[in-house]
């Protein structure tokens, strides 16, 4: 059963073979037996699972079920889930329980998805390796000496290890993308404004995108299609109707322009990574698409601008973490300043205070205006390079990492090398662009993942293009060894 | 050494909505602590604002109201500091594009002297929470109920040079929020505040002195005490060699002081950048439009038309205009009492505000109706009563004995207007005072008064008082 997909276990249980009961049983099962060693999940909500599944039944015997009803998923921890923890993988929310469901919550449990638990994360989604988390570091079911990626490396681990078909991750500057990429599975973020953030803890407000983890594309049109849809309680929404993303997954690739930006194909990328591109990329070609060399000039002030933008708005998003209202709090405070600087010392891992600090500077009274204002000017450059080049090409792709999973603690102490091998996710989440992740071959015995890129609101396209590759090839059926 | 104050003031009002500026939780006064804050106020984890847009309406309307600009595009700014009043550890306000800027209001001084103060901008944000010192065992109570509620933010030129100046400025702002129903302006309630900033100069200097802010004065009367606390504490400082400090000072009402809060030099660094949470405003020319046609009658086009129309005094056209509750009761008294204009002032200002006054009452809760009002003062123009008798009436009617018509019934206070009957009642009296008409005729004049006293007398007040004139002389000089 776990080696089903999602779309194929949603027809079995259409047709009856098993009941939702049954999936979600088998799939804590795998959970009770696996991710002692993953530590994927923070939370495990057997009840409540079980509950929702007898309901999905009914719905599928009563004939008013839709594609997503009685399918378990594991939901990132940074979705608030009323009645269950939300931690953030953070200390200064272990303690706190949601009192109400975002609105990705809201729309999956609505579709009749089936929540079995909260999965790990870097802490307040700030990390690429999930080992910033306050509940200790995720392991990569492809080599447990490695890293899954982060920050949602709890809900790709989750999906690559067959505990659940499905899982729900956010991405800033990659972190649904790059973990799905290390994990060998696919990750979608979608364009910004697409999928609601409200009750989507707060990292970078204009980065931010909530989006999902399966195995296949079709797959995840699936889910794709039940997070997405305007929100009235979210400014930043689009107001514009969701595609139905699984109708375009079959149209032929022939005439397909792919633009390859030069400016990936330098310094720092694993010969081995980019040798399964080309390789992949071949593939393409078989399909009946055309390679087109692109430039996108600005690519190397990426990471710079995004590590100006990202903790400018993380430092303000995080002031309400204060011991206050909810989250942890400092044992017997003396006055107000000894409540704050204790609770948020205590409360806070390094990599997040790293990053407020960051932030906190560059918005600062002399300084705003070189760091924050001039990354804001940048970005816009970017995003202009990606626009330009969308008139030429209908997608862009590349590498999603520089290299294959890296050992747990290999760049702990290098915050800056975590931070560069950001490098080919981060400029679309400046861009607000939607992008995905496919597993595309093997280095080292490890998954390399390629990097699809589309226009505004082509979540179709992509997902077109991918499951076109995933017709043609098997590196998305692969599973870790341990795990089959 | 002559000295020039300067000041302007920084008034913060609360917005009328029914809701919050970004959440739909209630903005009503009075409710039990943290029961009006939702999960947006309270800035829980994965929370988002969305804008009132009545809140912005009402922006726009104060811009019109004002000669503003009402800004195309307007841009909502996060101001970052820690305070436990403040669940998001930032404010939601507006920094470099504020809604409103470059207006202006006119205010009146004395002898019939208009000035015209600027304003410079008005800009839209969220109200912090309440922090309640001392509540129990020495901690601080929070109450969030108040988090989140409107507030428009109008800043003016530094063009007043006294503290009257700065009331009148004041008192017409709080008129005019709540002419255009923006605002209850209620100052006990914390709806209108009041943040003052006071300097002085050598008079002929250029450049402006270094100023203090005085903070959050509710009161027409404590400001204008404030101000002038202040003036004399800088300049004193000033005379003796010191030098004054920019710095935030508080005014305390029972010590009859000023006293600093906080330096502004080491005032937070707010960090002010745009929220990336919202959308910039955008407003089109239709909307503003669709603004300046909701739009009432403003109170100084008011004024004149009182002035015009109802031939009042400047004085009177004013004090009428001041609170467009008054205007409306008076122009409903003019229209039952038949066009009385310069009448109808006269008691509106007069016995049914010194009424209101004693009874500590709003127009709002006036037992005597305008209706009721414009039709007592029907039966003085008509000669039912005279003026002097119309005051028991009117007490009568304010104490719910009944309309102007039954108690002049019930109390039988007609007026006497019947000329045999009045010549007669005079004839009785110089009958019965044949040593004052001796007195009369031989030259003593001040004696009519007494003559007609008498008559008043007899008559229980009632005699018309135009007729005993006429009569009288008519009968003492035959």
């Amino acid at each position: 059963m776990h080696q089903k997909t999602l779309v194929e276990l949603s027809a079995a249980m259409q047709q009856g073979r098993f009941s939702s009961e049954e999936l979600t049983r088998a799939c804590l099962r795998r959970i009770s037996q696996y991710d002692g060693e993953l530590n994927s999940f923070i939370t495990v909500t057997e009840a409540q699972a079980l509950a929702a599944a007898k309901a999905a039944d009914a719905r599928i015997k009563a004939g008013t079920a839709g594609p997503l009803t009685g399918i378990p998923f594991a939901h990132k921890d940074i979705f608030c889930t009323r009645g269950v923890k939300t931690s953030c993988g953070s200390r200064m929310l272990d303690n706190f329980i949601a009192p109400y469901d975002a609105t990705v919550t809201q729309k999956l449990l609505e579709a009749g998805a089936v929540m079995v638990g909260k999965t790990n994360m870097d802490e307040f989604a700030m990390g690429s390796s999930n080992e910033t988390s306050f509940y200790g570091a995720v392991k990569n079911p492809w080599d447990e000496t490695t890293v899954p990626g982060g920050s949602s490396g709890g809900s790709a681990a989750a999906v690559a290890a067959r505990l659940v078909p499905a899982s729900t991750g956010t991405d800033t500057g990659g972190s649904i993308r790059q973990p799905a990429a290390l994990c060998g599975i696919t990750g979608v973020k979608p364009t910004y404004g697409r999928v609601s953030r409200y009750g989507m803890i707060a990292f970078a407000s204009s980065l931010d995108q909530g989006g999902t983890f399966t195995r296949t594309a079709a797959d995840a049109a699936v889910m794709l299609g039940a997070m997405a849809g305007f929100d009235s309680r979210d400014s930043t929404s689009v107001d514009r109707p969701v595609d139905d993303y699984r109708s375009d997954l079959n149209a032929s690739l022939q005439g397909l322009k792919i633009g390859l930006p030069k400016e990936y194909f330098g310094e720092g990328l694993d010969a081995g990574v980019a040798a399964v591109i080309e390789a992949a990329l071949e593939e393409y070609r078989k399909l009946g698409a055309t390679i087109i060399d692109i430039t996108l000039p600005n690519t190397r002030l990426s990471v710079p601008t995004y590590y100006v933008v990202a903790p400018a708005e993380c430092s303000s998003n995080l002031s309400r973490f204060d011991g206050v209202r909810f989250g942890y709090r400092a044992s017997d405070p003396k006055d107000l300043e000894d409540l704050y600087t204790r609770s948020r010392g205590e409360g806070f891992g390094d990599e997040v205070k790293r990053r407020i600090l960051i932030g906190t500077y560059a918005l600062s009274a002399g300084y705003y205006d070189a760091y924050y204002l001039q990354a804001q000017k940048v970005r816009r450059l970017i995003r202009d390079d990606f626009l330009k080049a969308f008139e030429q090409v209908d997608v862009i792709m590349g590498p999603t990492t520089p290299s294959v999973a890296f050992k747990l603690g290999e760049k702990a102490d290098d915050p800056v090398s975590m931070y560069q091998s950001d490098l080919y996710t981060i400029a679309v989440n400046l861009a607000g662009l939607p992008a995905m992740s496919i597993p595309a071959g093997f280095f080292a015995d490890l998954p390399v993942g390629l990097h699809i890129a589309g226009n505004h609101f082509a979540e179709a396209k992509l997902l077109n293009v991918a499951h076109q590759y995933q017709q043609a090839t098997d590196w998305h059926t692969r599973s870790p060894q341990g795990f089959a | 050494m002559e000295w020039e104050t300067v000041i302007g003031l920084e008034i913060h009002t609360q917005l009328a909505t029914a809701s919050k500026i970004f959440s739909g939780a209630s903005t009503t006064y009075g409710a039990e602590p943290n029961t009006q804050a939702c999960a947006v106020d309270l800035g829980l984890p994965g929370v988002l604002p969305v804008l009132n847009a009545e809140a912005v309406r009402m922006a726009a309307k104060f811009g019109l109201a004002t000669n503003s600009t009402v800004a195309s595009r307007s841009v909502f700014d996060r101001k970052n500091y820690f305070y436990p009043d403040l669940p998001k550890g930032y404010q939601i306000s507006q920094l470099a594009l504020p809604i409103v800027h470059g207006g202006y209001l006119d205010i009146d001084l004395d002898e019939g002297v208009t000035k015209r103060i600027g304003i410079t901008r008005a800009h839209l944000e969220e109200d912090a929470g309440k922090s309640l010192h001392g509540s129990s065992q020495g901690m601080t109570g929070i109450d969030l109920n108040r988090a989140g509620t409107p507030l428009l933010e109008i800043v003016s030129e530094p063009e007043m040079r006294s503290a009257t100046e700065a009331v009148a400025y004041m008192r017409k702002i709080h008129s005019l929020v709540r002419y255009l129903d923006i605002s209850d302006g209620n100052m006990q309630e914390g709806s209108f505040r009041c943040d003052a900033n006071v300097s002085v100069r050598p008079r002929g200097q250029a450049e402006f002195g270094v100023r203090a802010e005085i903070k959050n004065i509710n009161s027409f009367r404590f400001v204008e005490q404030a101000i002038n606390l202040e003036v004399e504490r800088q300049i004193m400082l000033l005379e003796s060699g010191g030098t004054v400090v920019q710095e935030t000072r508080l005014f305390d009402s029972d010590k009859h002081e000023t006293r600093p809060m906080r330096s502004k030099e080491e005032a937070n660094d707010y960090r002010y950048f745009p929220d990336p949470d919202l959308l910039p405003v955008e407003i089109d020319d239709d909307y503003i439009e669709a603004v300046r046609m909701s739009l009432p009658e403003l109170p100084d086009a008011r004024k004149a038309r009182f002035v015009s129309e109802h031939g009042l005094s400047e004085y009177d056209a004013g004090v009428l205009t001041a609170s467009r509750e008054l205007a409306d009761y008076f122009e409903a008294v003019v229209a039952v009492a038949g066009g009385q204009g310069k009448l109808s002032a006269n008691w509106v200002m007069g016995e049914l505000s010194g009424a209101l006054n004693k009874s500590d009452r709003d127009i709002a809760d006036s037992p005597v109706t305008a209706a009721a009002l414009g039709v007592m003062l029907q039966r003085i123009e008509d000669g039912t009563i005279s003026g002097k008798l119309a005051k028991q009436v009117f007490e009568a009617m304010w104490n719910g004995e009944g309309s102007a018509d039954e108690i002049i019934e019930q109390q039988g206070l007609k007026q006497i207007s019947d000329s045999s009957t009045i010549e007669d009642i005079i004839r009785e009296v110089l009958d019965n005072n044949p040593k004052q008409v001796e007195q009369y005729r031989g030259g003593q004049e001040k004696l009519f008064g007494f003559f007609v006293g008498q008559v008043m007398k007899v008559t229980q007040g009632k005699a018309n008082p135009k007729q005993v004139n006429e009569l009288l002389r008519k009968v003492l000089d035959s």
